[in-house]
Formats: C-alpha cells, sequence, structure tokens
C-alpha cells in the first residue's frame, strides 16, 4: 500500500511559507463540539489530524479539492480560501 | 495591473478550464473585449479531469481542433466492469468504426490540453491573466454586478458582465450569494493517480494499437457499498485510475479516499493493468453530481452567468462533465453576443435567454432525464452493492465446472437473486431503476 505521503512526494507544489491558506475558525469546535473529525478522514491529502483531543492542520500538501471546506457542513468551522495565486499545488498532468 | 483597472471590458470570464475556455474563445472570436482570469500559473495547473474528452462538445467551438490539440489516445473500446471483491463481470463495446475521422471520443491530460485552449483563447484575441485570484464580485447600488476585485493592490476591474467558471467550489459565486454552497450530498469526492507505464506495454495489455485507447468505468464492491465508480483510462504513456464516491457516504462511513485508491489498484482485475507503472502525480477534485435538483436556483442574473462546474453541470450516471461545461460556456458567450447585436444591456430578464439554450440543449435535457438517479442510489444501495456481487456471485457459479447439473446451478442463482432482494424486491428494483433513468 502507498501511503498517502509517498503519493504527494510525486507532485509539484509552490508553497506559500507561513501562509497557509485554510485556517480553523475556532479550534475548540473541532476539539470539543466536534464528535466526527470528518476532516481528518476524508481530506485525500491527510492535512488533517486529531491526536490527543486536538485538532491539527498542515496545508503544505493540499490538493485544493475543498472536501475540508464541504465536509465541515454541520460547524462550517473552516475558512477555506485558495492559496494566494500562483502558489499552491501544480498540476502537471491534472 | 493599473492600466486593467482603468479599462472596461465588454465580459470577464472567471477560470480558465473547458467553460471559461469556451466562454472566452466564442466571445473574442465575436470581437468582444474579454478579459479572462485564471488563479493557476497557467491554466490547467489547477484543474483536474479523469480524463475523456468528448469531441462533440469542443467541434462545435472549435471545429479542428484535431489539428493541433495534445490528444492522448481515440477511445476505440468501452468497457464497464461490476466489481466483486476478487473478479468482475464486464461487457466490452469495441467498435472499428471509432477508428473513422472524426474521432468521437479522446483521453487527455488536462494540465496540457487545457494549456492549448488557453493558447486558441489568447489567439482569438482574449486578454488571459494567469496567477490571479477573483475575490469577490463588484456590484451596483441596484445589486447589479459590474465587474471583479481581485487579490491586488486597486483590485477593481469593471465589465458589462462576468461569466462564472471558478469551478465545483464556486467561492466567487457562493460567497456573492448567488448560489448556495454545495453539500456533502451533492458532491463525489474523486481521487486518482497518473500511473506511467512504456507505451508498448500499454498497447499489449489493453489489446491496442497506434494511438488506439481504451476506457474502463468499475462499479460495485471498490466502492465499499458506497455510490461511485472507478475508473481507467489509457492515455499515450500512462494509465489515469481513479475511484470517487459520493462525500456524504465517504463522511458516514468513514473512507480514506487514499486507501479507496489503493485498493482499487491491488484489486486483482486492476492491478495487473499497472503493474510494473510508476506514479508521477496524485490529485484529488470534487465532482458536483447532484444533479438536476441540486443545481443552483438561479443560473443568472444582472450582469452576471454561471457556467460548467460553477453552475452543477456534470451528468454522473453517462461520466459526462467537461462537455456539458464547454457547452454552457458557449451558449452564455452566444446569448451575451446576441445581446451585445441587439443592443441590450446583460440583465436578468435578458439573459433568461441563456437558460432557454440550455434547457433547448442536451445539458438540461440529460440533467431532467436522470433527476431521479442520485436520490434513488442514495436510497437504494442494492444497486451498488448487492446487484455487483449477486451478478458476479452468478456468473462464478454458472462458469465453474465441478460436477453438479445445471439446473441445480440455475436453481441456486435464482435463489441468491430471491434471497437477497425478494422477488417483489427484485421487481420493485427493475421499476425504480427505470423509473429513475426515463
Amino acid at each position: 500500500m502507498m501511503k498517502v505521503e509517498e503519493k504527494l512526494y510525486q507532485n509539484r507544489y509552490r508553497v506559500d511559507a507561513d501562509r497557509p491558506h485554510i485556517r480553523i475558525k475556532d479550534e475548540s469546535v473541532c476539539n470539543e463540539r466536534c464528535q466526527t473529525q470528518s476532516c481528518t478522514v476524508c481530506c485525500p491529502a491527510g492535512c488533517w489530524s486529531f491526536e490527543d483531543g486536538k485538532i491539527g492542520l498542515i496545508t503544505d500538501g493540499c490538493l485544493e479539492c475543498g472536501t475540508c471546506r464541504v465536509v465541515c457542513d454541520q460547524h462550517k468551522n473552516v475558512d477555506w480560501n485558495y492559496p494566494r495565486a500562483g502558489f499552491g499545488i501544480l498540476f502537471k498532468f491534472g | 495591473m493599473t492600466q486593467q483597472a482603468k479599462e472596461k471590458f465588454d465580459v470577464i470570464v472567471v477560470g480558465a478550464g473547458p467553460a471559461g475556455n469556451a466562454a472566452a474563445y466564442t466571445l473574442a472570436k465575436a470581437g468582444k473585449k474579454v478579459l479572462q482570469l485564471e488563479r493557476g500559473e497557467y491554466p490547467g495547473s489547477k484543474n483536474v479531469q479523469g480524463a475523456i474528452l468528448y469531441a462533440n462538445a469542443l467541434e462545435k467551438i472549435i471545429p479542428d481542433f484535431r489539428d493541433s490539440a495534445p490528444l492522448e489516445r481515440h477511445v476505440v473500446e468501452q468497457r464497464m466492469w461490476l466489481m466483486e471483491k476478487d473478479s468482475h463481470l464486464g461487457t466490452h463495446f469495441r467498435s472499428d468504426q471509432y477508428n473513422q475521422q472524426p474521432g468521437n471520443r479522446y483521453s487527455i491530460i488536462r494540465a496540457r490540453f487545457d494549456k492549448w485552449f488557453s493558447d486558441q483563447v489568447q489567439k482569438a484575441g482574449a486578454l488571459v491573466v494567469c496567477e490571479m485570484t477573483v475575490t469577490e464580485l463588484l456590484r451596483d447600488g441596484s445589486g447589479r454586478v459590474i465587474g471583479v476585485n481581485v487579490d491586488r493592490e486597486n483590485g477593481q476591474i469593471y465589465a458589462d458582465a462576468v461569466v462564472l467558471a471558478d469551478g465545483v467550489n464556486s467561492l466567487v459565486a457562493s460567497r456573492a450569494g448567488l448560489r448556495q454552497d454545495i453539500k456533502p450530498g451533492a458532491v463525489a469526492l474523486a481521487v486518482k493517480e497518473v500511473i506511467f507505464l512504456p507505451k508498448d506495454t500499454i498497447e499489449a495489455r489493453f489489446n491496442l494499437k497506434g494511438s488506439e485507447g481504451v476506457v474502463i468505468e468499475m462499479l460495485g464492491a471498490i466502492t465499499e457499498g458506497m455510490v461511485g465508480t472507478g475508473f481507467l483510462y489509457t492515455n499515450k504513456d500512462s494509465v489515469s485510475v481513479g475511484i470517487g464516491c459520493m462525500l456524504s457516504d465517504m463522511k458516514a462511513q468513514r473512507t480514506t479516499p487514499a486507501e479507496l485508491l489503493e485498493k482499487l489498484k491491488a484489486h486483482p482485475s486492476v492491478a495487473p493493468l499497472i503493474a510494473g507503472g510508476e506514479t508521477r502525480e496524485y490529485a484529488a477534485h470534487l465532482i458536483p453530481e447532484g444533479g438536476y435538483d441540486a443545481l443552483p436556483p438561479q443560473l443568472y442574473g444582472d450582469g452576471w452567468l454561471l457556467v460548467g462546474d460553477s453552475a452543477g453541470f456534470v451528468n454522473a450516471v453517462h461520466r459526462e462533465g467537461s462537455n456539458l461545461a464547454m457547452t454552457s460556456g458557449r451558449l452564455a458567450a452566444e446569448t451575451l453576443i446576441e445581446l451585445s447585436a441587439a443592443g441590450q444591456p446583460a440583465s436578468a430578464a435578458n439573459l433568461a435567454r441563456y437558460k432557454q439554450k440550455l434547457d433547448d440543449s442536451f445539458v438540461m435535457k440529460d440533467l431532467k432525464k436522470y433527476r431521479k438517479v442520485p436520490e434513488t442510489l442514495d436510497r437504494q444501495r442494492q444497486f451498488v452493492s448487492d446487484y455487483p456481487a449477486l451478478f458476479n456471485q452468478a456468473a462464478y457459479n454458472f462458469f465453474s465446472v465441478d460436477g453438479r447439473d445445471k439446473q441445480s446451478k440455475e436453481k441456486e442463482i435464482i435463489g441468491a437473486f430471491r434471497e437477497r432482494r425478494s422477488l417483489l424486491g427484485l421487481l420493485g428494483d427493475a421499476y425504480r431503476l427505470w423509473r429513475a433513468t426515463r
């Protein structure tokens, strides 16, 4: 089984260092009120984690699909934007 | 940008995918002053598709596209596989007629194809600006859309009309309140790998010569009970392998899409086809598969039109999207060209003509025809789970020679169907399938 990290390693990115394009509006909603943390399961790039009762998000490998934004329909706790123009994933094939 | 900020365009097209390119090209060809804005480094760098190109929709825009477009393979064979865990029952349709010019369907690589399409748009006279993200729509006091704001200082750009081709997430349209935001039950999440193999190996494995290609669509155990499909398309020296399921199902079943794709790649019917290949890209994309009932209530308004994925134009049953995108982009452009020729403004009342054109085309006709499919599949999971399994078991039973008599086998097969679905259930399913697709 190929790990998601190995898959992402094949992709080309222009990472906008220290300027994540996705932000969590209120982490306490994820940590305390959200029962499912569906983002951690459904994100195809594995950007989201939930460990020791704490939500985590690293957007470097983001494929810009919008899944985390759409799947968080109950709490609407994802502040989702495209990366700054020219940054983010650069599909070679698409 | 300051110079552009002072200019006013006839039309601003947001996004350089198939819908946006179709609109921008058609408008520019008619002599309109068009500005097309794309957030990616180059057109295609943010775009994802399977990808199969349906020639007809593009022919209507660029009749001689075959002379210069980067096409991978022309499709001569369509395979439909009902999948069980360790088997598949398939139908193959292969026709030498598909070797006649002009070709009907082609596999494409979107990053290359979109770049080519954008070149044609620019040659037609449109101004295409990449690495520029539209952040919001500009409106006047009456609410009429009069331009866009981009992520630059003094980023206001004005136009008589804005064509929103900004894709499935359509942040611009949603944030402006022109459409409701998408819901997990109305989108499929698809993941895909492009796996490279020598050209000869592809031709030997798929029984192809020259630029012939194969399409395989898969339904059944691979989606683990979720509504969705898998696919494998042959490109020149690579294959595209992917799987997509409704996001609401992935959420409910807590399925990790990357793992689902790994399982598909390891399926005994798929693994030998991609063995030894090298994955060079992994992509994910949402597909608006909610169908007719999930369309935005308004597809146009004062100064704006929605086209392509931003409008939800996907026929999930037939795996068609880019052709609906290109057609809707073209129809939006033609509407604006006609209005301009008649000296009429792009008001909501006048743009009703766009909706009329959509209604008269296959875009709306097909969406209406399959209106009940998303709901039927969502409620009647037997179509994606029980039936593929039953048909595979029946085939296994029927084709295995094991000393048992044929009548007993027939009884077993019929018994399995009746046990799983009951006689009434089988009849009901036939009716439901007919009603959903009539």
